[in-house]
């Protein structure tokens, strides 16, 4: 049904964006058939780099006239295969679109590229005293990336995801047309949110070139809590209790003494403290050191109350880069310790989120596998890796599919969804079927229709 | 091992703005914290302690609230500290510090070793350690990187000397300035704060002090005046130099005659 791409094809896109931004063949690197998701890869028949919103439209008519199948790519560091392009034909790269803007310091807003990787829009929000809050842990995503997969990270608790930071967006249609979606409001009622259907649709709706983000004023104190847990058990029931003490830090983040060993290992650094069995990081933040300290008190106060060994105070720049920069190397950590793994990122009602970390040690242990995990427990979504370790393929892919099967069906028992924050793609699809059933599921064909009638934008993910 | 570990109180930013007009930082505002290098003395101390034996006392010089970092120092496991305070001590530079430091510390008590950060973020001379050394009569080594065993009441330590590393042995009592980054320090107690006493801080002043000369103190007992201070000018201007540390001061030097300024 897609068209096999010709030199012809070549030569068009190559009068479009200029010869040297048109690779084919031999001259595309590896790493683009695939992303962070291990199993799963495509080479392109074109890699085209684009540097704006007209070149996109250009290339998007002419892939639409030709039937071309279009998957856009931001930093490759998604975890579900999304980037993929499984079908050939064009794979479009935004990175070099990776220009801030405009800073609005009246609506507080900042208008970003779609190749701006998140620490640099991090850093230039500091730097003009604002904060951008959504914090995923890998910082060197593309802000594209983010907004397709509706990216959560760290802060979630007190401050939500990419979506509620997302003001407007400029968006190429599948055929070309160019759309500008939502504005720089606050408030919005002005017909279905096109723009909220566009946020975490990975890709197969339609290409975001330009995006409107809200801002915060930058909370000038920030001080954070490691509170180490003698077990696992009183540490994770310790988090329900925490979000009953109505104080909300901005993170609640639970993690293992295991995995922080890993992560001691992959960054060859000692973290400040592993003498106990599982740990709760937590950050408070405001404008006034009396106010964060009332928190973090109250916090401190139940976490001994219940249970904690001590209570950490993580409170200078040093301090905060050494448990912070463990913490963001807990995947790559992990996945240095094992010989292959998958994940599962799913989310929980947040008073669930022991019952399901219990359910996946009972799981490890019955199926004799090693299921390290870690994961933003105040807001329920959890990040658990099924590592292979030594196991032979079939016996893997045998115990992953039990593990995954056993995993989802909990999840969905205790009120959960499929994926918190890395999206569907190609990896989860089965799972959220599984879960969704045939009228959500039809509802959402039923918009990618509407959107992308030929089905040329990242075919054979999500619904497809 | 009796240890008494020398900490700073500085400016918790890195980012601290210069007043144009008057030359002073500005402070207000400025949380301030324990001096970074500190940390690493101070986590080297508890570890000592805990492998010998022990006990760890701080001391630092400084206003009043400078007993904040006494008190962070007991979060971390120090037993307790004093401060030196005094208005007679202001505006002293490096010798003058090092001269009250080791006054103070000779009133604090006796100690097996006494342990410095290598330099502090505000002051960056990396002199004082050495200095309070001379003042105590004490042997000194600087850019500890590790204290590797204890023979004979000696201390058998690694310190870097740039591009060579040295095996040492320092007979106690002794003065060591470690170097930046050779442990991760620990983090403060929330539980032991809550339990702080206020006996665990002591104050020292002039009054305490075995050498009552004023002039030997603060600014009068400074070899060095500070005229101005300012904000250094901002240049973009970048030039690697690359090579051995005897190829790169070849480099600079050359650098420096070409463009007249020696």
């Amino acid at each position: 049904m897609y068209k096999q791409m010709t030199q012809n094809d070549i030569l068009a896109l190559r009068a479009i964006v200029g010869e040297e931004n048109v690779l084919c063949g031999e001259a595309i690197s590896p790493d683009y058939a695939h992303d962070e998701l291990g199993g799963i890869e495509r080479m392109p028949d074109a890699l085209v780099r684009v540097h704006t919103t007209e070149e996109i439209s250009a290339v998007m008519k002419y892939a639409w006239a030709q039937t071309i199948p279009v998957t856009v790519r931001g930093s490759g560091t998604g975890l579900v295969g999304a980037a993929v392009p499984l079908e050939g034909g064009i794979l479009l790269e935004t990175t070099k679109m990776n220009r801030i803007l405009e800073l609005d310091r009246d609506n507080l807003t900042v208008t970003v590229q779609p190749g701006v990787l998140l620490m640099e829009l991090a850093a230039f929000a500091e730097e003009n005293d604002f904060l951008y809050p959504p914090d995923p842990g890998e910082k060197s995503a593309t802000i594209g990336g983010n907004i397709s997969t509706n990216a959560g990270g760290m802060r979630a608790v007190k401050y939500g995801v990419t979506r509620d930071y997302v003001r407007a967006l400029t968006v190429v249609m599948p055929d070309g047309e160019i759309l500008t979606l939502g504005g720089k409001v606050a408030k919005n009622s002005s017909g279905y949110s096109l723009k909220d259907l566009v946020i975490g649709s990975e890709g197969t709706l339609c290409i975001i070139t330009e995006a409107v983000l809200k801002l915060v004023p930058l909370p000038k104190i920030s001080v954070s809590l490691l509170v180490p847990f003698p077990d696992q058990k009183t540490a994770i029931e310790a988090v329900p209790q925490i979000a009953r003490a109505k104080v909300t830090p901005t993170a609640i983040e639970y993690m293992s003494r295991d995995t922080i060993l890993f992560a001691e290992e992959y960054l060859g650094r000692r973290f400040p403290d592993t003498r106990h069995d599982a740990y709760i990081l937590l950050t408070f933040d405001g404008n006034t050191e009396a106010q964060v300290e009332a928190d973090l008190q109250v916090v401190a106060d139940l976490c001994l109350e219940i249970g904690a060994v001590d209570a950490y105070l993580v409170d200078t720049e040093e301090r905060r880069k050494a448990v912070w920069s463990a913490r963001g190397a807990f995947l790559e950590a992990i996945k240095a310790s094992t010989t292959e793994m998958d994940e599962c990122d799913v989310v929980v009602p947040v008073n669930q989120v022991d019952e399901f970390i219990k359910f996946t040690h009972a799981l490890a242990e019955e199926l004799h596998i090693r299921i390290p995990s870690f994961g933003h427990a105040g807001d329920g979504n959890l990040h658990i890796y099924i590592c292979r370790d030594d196991l032979e393929q079939s016996a893997w892919e045998r115990t992953l599919a039990v593990c995954f099967d056993r995993m989802y069906q909990k999840a969905a028992e205790l009120g959960g969804l499929v994926s918190g924050e890395h999206g569907i793609g190609y990896a989860k699809k089965g799972y959220l079927h599984a879960q969704y059933g045939e009228r959500p599921i039809a509802l959402m064909r039923g918009i990618k229709d509407v959107f992308d009638p030929k089905h040329i934008l990242n075919p054979g993910k999500v619904i497809g | 091992m009796n240890i008494l570990v020398c900490i700073k109180q500085v400016p918790g930013s890195s980012q601290v703005e210069v007043d144009p007009v008057t030359g002073v930082l500005k402070r207000d505002g400025v949380k301030s914290k324990m001096n970074p290098y500190d940390l690493y003395a101070l986590e080297l101390a508890l570890a000592l302690t805990e492998r010998y034996g022990g006990t760890v006392e701080t001391i630092t010089m400084g206003p009043p609230q400078a007993a904040a970092v006494i008190e962070e120092a007991i979060c971390m496991g120090a037993s307790g500290g004093t401060v030196i305070t005094d208005r007679k001590f202001a505006g002293a530079d490096v010798l003058a510090t090092a001269y009250t430091l080791s006054q103070g510390i000779k009133k604090a008590g006796n100690y097996d070793l006494i342990l410095c950060g290598k330099q502090t973020t505000d002051g960056d001379t990396a002199q004082v350690g050495a200095e309070v050394a001379e003042f105590l009569g004490l042997p000194n080594a600087a850019n500890v990187r590790a204290v590797n065993a204890l023979e004979d009441g000696k201390l058998i330590l690694t310190a870097s000397l740039d591009d060579l590393v040295v095996d040492l042995a320092v007979k106690m009592p002794c003065l060591l300035s470690t170097d930046g980054d050779i442990n991760s320090p620990r983090l403060p107690s929330y539980k032991v704060k809550r339990q702080i006493k206020s006996d665990m801080v002591r104050y020292i002043t002039f009054a305490d002090l075995d050498d009552q000369n004023a002039d030997h103190y603060g600014l009068s007992g400074s070899a060095t005046q500070v005229e101005r201070i300012f904000p250094p000018e901002k240049n973009t201007e970048k030039r690697v130099l690359a090579g051995s540390a005897a190829e790169q001061t070849d480099g600079l030097f050359a650098l420096i005659r070409d463009r007249k300024l020696i």
